[in-house]
């Protein structure tokens, strides 16, 4: 509808993929669907308010059978998507643009999401409210020092994105045996930093409902631990699929979209070490001086 | 890649026949961005007739003072009952119909064909976006039909056997938090204990993810699959308005889904986001819902753009006027749209410094707006103007657009908003550019288009009668309620004082003939469908200087379009 534009026709076929028919969307959203509701369910307040009708959920089977039934439709998608592309041959060079698109905005709006709980991290420490004494960390809060745990989880996240490039570039120079071995090693140091992450939630000095350092804190860290199982489930799906020969030096967007992933849940940790676990933890003033009161004893000290 | 293309080229040979699959593999397993696009305007139009359904009884029950209807089992006033009317009309017609009608249907129908593309670059993800609206519309409908009370089983029994069947028994403690949900009203202890909150944060979390995924691929299809020789600068303005909004929805929709998540852990698990004793604040929650609902305004109104810079040069006989400053203004009014949300904010007792800013910056939103009223008058100037059903459609969009966006300038000052806000008068400018803008550009790109998607098309009177009587009756219910706002009408009340009687009584009555008008709608949809005169390629006999790729494929198009790749010079 710009002037002088004329139609004509390539006289070509398209070079797109079309994708028949699927049911797995419709399960999908079904499950998901299922899902948030029976999680409703097993919410703290309405299983009470079901058990004082007597009605008793003893175990969570419903968010567990939603749960699986997403999973199983994810499993049961991206196994079509790699038969399309492995058996089939059908992503063409220009589909395979459009999956780099695809994952790119992917990316793009996970990070708006943090966004979401970076500006509640910041909101609240910048503007201690009355509540917590108007400094940060609050008072009563025993931190977590950045510079123990923290800092080696950090390590193992770098260390972590260097073995995904050293899987990518084995990739790149046809060494399909290399890119097992980094992917492996991929996938056990986002386990091992699983680990360290339960280790930490276990061992902190502050609960989840101990005010807004918790909340953030852990919404922040949990949200992004979330990520690192994705993350880590997505290279493990990768390291099957090397050992399988899906990668060629030419083809290999799978495992792309994992180093992309990955890449992006570490950098969100960076941002997390340095904001909530370092300057967020270790900045606060002395708020004795600078309001006059006598500093509460920390909950967390009787511990030590 | 040698061998990739030529199996595709192989597969395009057997297509050529134009097979269906069977009735269930072609609806409920879709992959064809035509099927899936009408899905989305059945379900648009159906949830439009529920949530109209719900201002129906809010003008009913606001045609005269006192409360008549929304009455609890003792005949007492249930303000509950009323917040949760304002609420589910709110979110259904934000959610479930004007996002579903202009994106997914108009959208999924038309990009692809505009493009010159065989159909969008994720078919499958396509068709989860438009199925996981469904279960989201599902938890909606079951948040505002039920609450706390529906854990007993004596509470139904009783409501059946000994009460009788009367509204609130229906709806119980529905989720009554408005739209914007706001904390502590939508907080447990406070305002809300009932399951109902919850549900409508999972629909959101539900709906939201159909956004952000069908976002990605509008913005995937529109970069990756352009017919060769569209440039940019040569793509057809419905598929700006369809890019800008799908860059909105991709980076403000998961701001709305972290601030709702966070609202479930308050509400369920005890933390302190935006509860003001443990350190957080519930302001934040509104900076949060605001980052993301403004952009969410212009998520609605930016197709609605396209649409009508179509149907304008279409009845124009002429090329739209100043393309590129069209194109681009919709780009501003994106970028600028991230940067004024707090404009709904101005009485929580931000600095004034803060407020002054957001006063400028909104404003500036005037400046690429004026661009595309202007462009669009400019368009019809000196053309030869038809009035076709469209065409009357949008030259009402226009005017109406432009007084919501008038009062919007008047609003936008922080001064003058301390007066008018969350009164009437607000409610009269946000209908005004939704109501009156995005559901008439609905309307327009329906009657534009119904022939080229069923194949059929209405009778010329059905669609004008369908016009005036909207056009009149959305004016009666809108225009007194600015008045009503400047004598100090505050919004989301059940009941009034007496001095406003007058003019909510005339508010009410557009409201029953708007009412009437939109059932009429329904029978101009069937009467198409079924008795529609065959249309026609080109049924518009659109001009090269407004020719689309649309109008150059049948009506209906086939089932894949564009088997062999068009180009553009």
């Amino acid at each position: 509808m710009a002037e002088n534009i004329e139609y004509t026709t390539t006289g070509k076929p398209h070079p797109y993929h079309l994708v028949r028919p699927n049911v797995w969307p419709l399960i999908s959203s079904f499950a998901g669907g299922f899902f948030c509701l029976m999680m409703l369910l097993y919410f703290p307040g309405y299983r009470e308010a079901l058990a004082a009708g007597g009605t008793e959920l003893p175990f969570p089977t419903g968010p567990l059978i939603g749960a699986l039934a997403i999973m199983i439709c994810m499993f049961f998608w991206w196994k079509d998507v790699i038969y399309e592309s492995v058996v089939e041959k059908a992503h063409t060079k220009i589909a395979e643009v459009g999956f780099r698109y695809g994952m790119a905005l992917f990316i793009a709006s996970e990070v708006m999401f943090f966004v979401a709980f970076f500006w509640a991290f910041f909101a609240s420490s910048l503007f201690p409210a009355e509540s917590i004494g108007y400094v940060w960390p609050p008072v009563n809060i025993h931190t977590i020092p950045a510079f123990d745990l923290p800092f080696l989880m950090t390590m193992i996240l770098l260390l972590s994105g260097c073995t995904v490039t050293w899987a990518h570039h084995a990739i790149l120079e046809g060494d399909n045996e290399s890119a097992v071995k980094g992917l492996g090693l991929s996938v056990l140091l986002g386990v091992l930093f699983l680990g360290f992450q339960v280790y930490e939630y276990a061992h902190a000095h502050f609960g989840f409902t101990e005010g807004i350092f918790p909340s953030t804190f852990f919404m922040a860290t949990g949200f992004h631990g979330f990520h690192v199982f994705v993350g880590t489930v997505f290279l493990y799906v990768c390291y099957r699929r090397a050992q399988l020969g899906h990668f060629t030096t030419e083809k290999h967007f799978g495992f792309e979209a994992a180093a992309w992933y990955w890449h992006f849940v570490d950098v969100v940790w960076l941002f997390l070490f340095i904001a909530v676990y370092w300057w967020g933890s270790e900045v606060g003033m002395d708020h004795t001086a600078l309001h006059g009161v006598e500093a509460p004893v920390a909950d967390g000290a009787a511990h030590h | 890649m040698n061998a990739a293309h030529s199996a595709t080229a192989d597969d395009h040979a057997h297509d050529h026949d134009d097979h269906k699959p069977g009735f269930f593999a072609r609806w409920f397993m879709s992959t064809n961005h035509k099927d899936i696009g009408t899905l989305y305007i059945i379900f648009s139009i159906l949830a439009g007739l529920i949530g109209g359904l719900f201002s129906m009884f809010m003008r009913l029950e606001l045609q005269e003072p006192g409360v008549q209807f929304l009455t609890d089992a003792a005949g007492n006033p249930d303000g509950q009952l009323w917040n949760m009317f304002i609420t589910a009309h709110g979110l259904i017609m934000v959610f479930f119909v004007v996002m579903p009608g202009l994106i997914g249907g108009f959208g999924n129908w038309f990009v692809p064909l505009m493009i010159g593309a065989p159909d969008m670059a994720f078919p499958r993800l396509n068709n989860i976006s438009f199925w996981l609206i469904v279960p989201a519309f599902l938890l909606l409908i079951m948040s505002a039909m039920i609450g706390a009370e529906v854990m007993d089983v004596t509470y139904w029994t009783e409501t059946l056997n000994e009460r009788g069947m009367i509204i609130g028994d229906w709806f119980g403690r529905g989720a009554g938090t408005g739209w914007t949900i706001y904390p502590p009203l939508s907080s447990t202890g406070y305002g809300h204990d009932s399951i109902a909150v919850d549900m409508a944060i999972f629909a959101l979390h539900l709906a939201g993810a159909s956004s952000i995924l069908g976002a990605a691929n509008f913005i995937t299809t529109i970069f990756n699959m352009r017919a060769p020789g569209m440039t940019l600068h040569k793509m057809p303005l419905f598929v700006w308005g369809m890019l800008v909004t799908a860059f909105l929805l991709v980076l403000a929709v998961p701001v709305l889904g972290g601030a709702i998540t966070m609202l479930l852990t308050d509400r369920n698990f005890g933390t302190d986001f935006f509860n003001f004793a443990g350190g957080g604040d519930p302001i934040l929650f509104q900076h949060l819902f605001w980052f993301f609902g403004h952009p969410e305004v212009y998520i609605m109104i930016l197709p609605a753009f396209g649409i009508i810079s179509h149907i304008v040069s279409t009845f124009s006989k002429k090329a739209i006027f100043g393309y590129l400053g069209m194109a681009y203004a919709m780009v501003a009014i994106g970028f600028v749209g991230f940067i004024v949300w707090a404009h709904h904010m101005y009485t929580v007792g931000m600095d004034v410094n803060v407020r002054a800013y957001f006063t400028a910056a909104t404003l500036i939103i005037a400046v690429p707006t004026g661009i595309k009223i202007f462009s669009w008058i400019a368009t019809m100037w000196g053309g030869s103007i038809e009035f076709k059903t469209p065409m009357l459609w949008a030259i009402g969009f226009i005017f109406l657009f432009t007084v919501g966006g008038v009062t919007g300038v008047v609003l936008a000052n922080a001064g003058m908003d301390v007066a008018l806000h969350d009164t009437y008068y607000v409610v009269a400018h946000f209908h005004y550019v939704l109501s009156l803008g995005a559901v008439f550009a609905l309307f327009a790109g329906f009657y534009y288009w119904i022939g080229k998607m069923s194949g059929r098309q209405y009778p010329e009177w059905m669609g004008c009668l369908h016009f005036w009587t909207t056009f009149v009756g959305v004016n009666l219910v809108f225009f007194p309620q600015h008045f009503l706002g400047l004598a100090g009408m505050p919004r989301r009340y059940i009941d009034y004082p007496d001095a406003f009687e007058g003019w909510n009584m005339v508010s009410s009555y557009g409201a029953y003939m708007t009412g009437a008008s939109t059932l009429f709608f329904v029978v101009v949809v069937f009467y198409t469908l079924f008795f529609g005169r065959r249309a026609e390629a080109n049924y518009w006999n659109v001009q090269p200087q407004s020719m689309t790729l649309e109008w150059t494929v049948s009506s209906p198009p086939p089932f894949h379009q564009f088997d062999i790749q068009p180009a553009v010079k």
